[in-house]
């Protein structure tokens, strides 16, 4: 990892849709140089994958989402990784993390509806082994998502001249 | 009645971009690049503090010179970050911009009759406010062969019994040429041969893509023969706060200062309270921006070499300043036709001096796709010329 790639992972990530000839001029490089940095990055997996910021609120497909928060006991010798890698499994998990703090570990889970993600917990979340505790947390409206702010904000006209 | 308009601003000659102000004001799609100012808005955090300080009911006069907090910061500031060092005390006054820091410098030096050399092309405001303090600008001429430095040659040339003081501002508007420190020592050399004083206007000094800035105070014979200008507005995107500052030995200091209380009072203390934010905690923001304007400048400048437009690559502030010559039009009739046929406004070069004719000054401190969507225009311009 060299500033060159460090450009281009940033460059990507604003927009992974960027022809690989515009990212060469960007980032003041050869396009064989850009497909061999970003090959390796993926190799390397440093680029997990290419995806959309979606609004799915504006999107308008009624689904609905959770924070959900979990006390859980470790493992000797596995610590959090085992019992994170089941909850991982579940489609409904949409992230994982593991926190420092009053919980352990933390979870945003999707479902078509609060009757289903209120299910997802009671039935298969709540009775894992070693989970002592759930708190569940109803997401009421996204303002910012990686990084991008979906409110709209009207731009502030600047004078078309100036020196 | 009689005519009360001084002949002294009767003198000053009308903006040789009021005509295109026009054309554009009457143009719903216009991409412009004719701004010379941050396209981002100023960091939150800068903000913040700012409206912070305004409901604790900060909203005083501040010491004319500025807050002690702010002088302070900037000293520390521009010890670490260009190794030059001035006393808050007795070196720094804080002002409304660089324009008023330019406006005070030039004033507290220049006698009538005193030649003050511009190397040009360069910002419209110094050679008016030469002629408002009873000087004479002598324009000293930047090429594009020399990538728009300011040559010692054309300096020595330019220089006559009645020479007091040079103004250069580096990196530069309109062309972000940039000078290094070879390029200043024997700039130098002339200065004290000639016991001449450099005003020097660093406001873009932050947007330096390709190595460091080189601030000519750090030349020990230059120190005390320079008056240093800086400010906030182009590298935390802060236009619309008015905070610059002006930087000299104390004597020249104590005679600015003196214009400063009378015509200004003091810089404007949110402002103020903005700038100590933005030097505390604004860094991380700053370096975000100037990184972008380089990947702006990367793209613009090859797609207008593209293009044919012949641009050298600008290593500092945010325009580039192709030449037109190749489509036989003036700079004048480019940025015209341009205007009215493809909605995308640059200024013409000769309105930044006589050096700049045949060039367009294009900023880049639009959004990417903006900028794609020009150069897209500019091509269908070239295209229709055809």
């Amino acid at each position: 990892m060299d500033e060159k790639d460090r450009i281009l992972l940033h460059l990507l990530e604003e927009n992974c849709r960027t022809p690989e000839k515009e990212l060469a001029v960007l980032a003041e490089m050869s396009e064989e140089d850009v497909k061999d940095r970003i090959g390796r990055l993926e190799t390397d997996g440093v680029i997990r994958r290419y995806g959309a910021v979606v609004d799915w609120e504006r999107a308008g497909d009624g689904n609905v989402a959770a924070v959900l928060e979990l006390k859980v006991s470790p493992e000797r010798d596995f610590g959090y990784d085992r019992i994170a890698e089941r909850i991982a499994r579940f489609p409904q998990v949409r992230s994982l993390r593991l926190m420092t703090g009053a919980y352990d570990l933390q979870i945003l889970v999707t479902g078509p509806s609060m009757h289903e993600i209120a299910r997802f917990v009671s039935e298969q979340i709540a009775p894992m082994d070693r989970i002592r505790e759930t708190a569940t947390h109803i997401i009421m409206k996204t303002y910012k998502e990686n990084g991008t702010t979906f409110a709209g904000r009207e731009e502030v006209e600047r004078l078309p001249y100036s020196f | 009645m009689r005519d009360f308009v001084s002949k002294r601003a009767r003198a000053i000659p009308p903006s040789g971009i009021r005509k295109f102000f026009d054309i554009a004001q009457t143009m719903e799609d216009v991409i412009s690049l004719g701004v010379g100012e941050p396209d981002f808005v100023t960091p939150w955090c800068v903000c913040e503090a700012s409206i912070y300080s305004i409901e604790q009911g900060s909203t005083a006069y501040t010491s004319n010179k500025g807050t002690p907090q702010l002088r302070d910061a900037i000293s520390r500031y521009l010890d670490s970050r260009f190794s030059t060092r001035y006393d808050p005390e007795a070196e720094i006054i804080v002002t409304c911009g660089v324009s008023e820091a330019a406006d005070i410098a030039i004033r507290a030096v220049t006698d009538p009759g005193d030649e003050i050399l511009v190397a040009e092309p360069c910002y419209v405001s110094y050679n008016p406010c030469v002629s408002l303090a009873g000087g004479a600008p002598v324009p000293v001429l930047c090429r594009a062969a020399d990538e728009f430095r300011l040559t010692a040659d054309a300096l020595a040339e330019s220089i006559t019994p009645k020479t007091k003081a040079l103004i250069a501002n580096f990196p530069n508007n309109p062309t972000g040429g940039v000078m290094e420190e070879a390029d200043w020592r024997g700039i130098a050399d002339i200065l004290v041969d000639h016991d001449l004083l450099l005003i020097s206007d660093e406001v873009y000094a932050e947007l330096t893509y390709d190595g460091d800035h080189f601030s000519p105070a750090r030349l020990p014979e230059l120190r005390d023969r320079t008056i240093t200008l800086n400010g906030f507005s182009k590298a935390f995107a802060m236009t619309g706060w008015r905070i610059g500052y002006l930087c000299a030995p104390p004597e020249i200091t104590a005679a600015a200062l003196k214009i400063h209380q009378y015509v200004a009072l003091c810089a404007p203390v949110m402002g103020q309270i903005a700038a100590y934010e933005a030097l505390r905690n604004g860094e991380a923001e700053k370096d975000a921006m100037v990184q972008e304007y380089r990947l702006r400048r990367n793209l613009f400048v090859d797609g207008l070499n593209n293009l044919g437009l012949a641009c050298h690559v600008p290593k500092g502030a945010f325009y580039a300043f192709p030449s037109v010559e190749s489509t036989g039009m003036t700079d004048v009739e480019f940025a015209e036709g341009l205007l009215r046929e493809q909605h995308v406004a640059v200024v013409p070069g000769s309105a930044l001096g006589p050096s700049g004719a045949g060039h367009v000054r294009c900023a880049y401190a639009v959004s990417r796709d903006d900028l794609k969507e020009a150069l897209s225009r500019m091509g269908t311009f070239l295209e229709s010329l055809k």
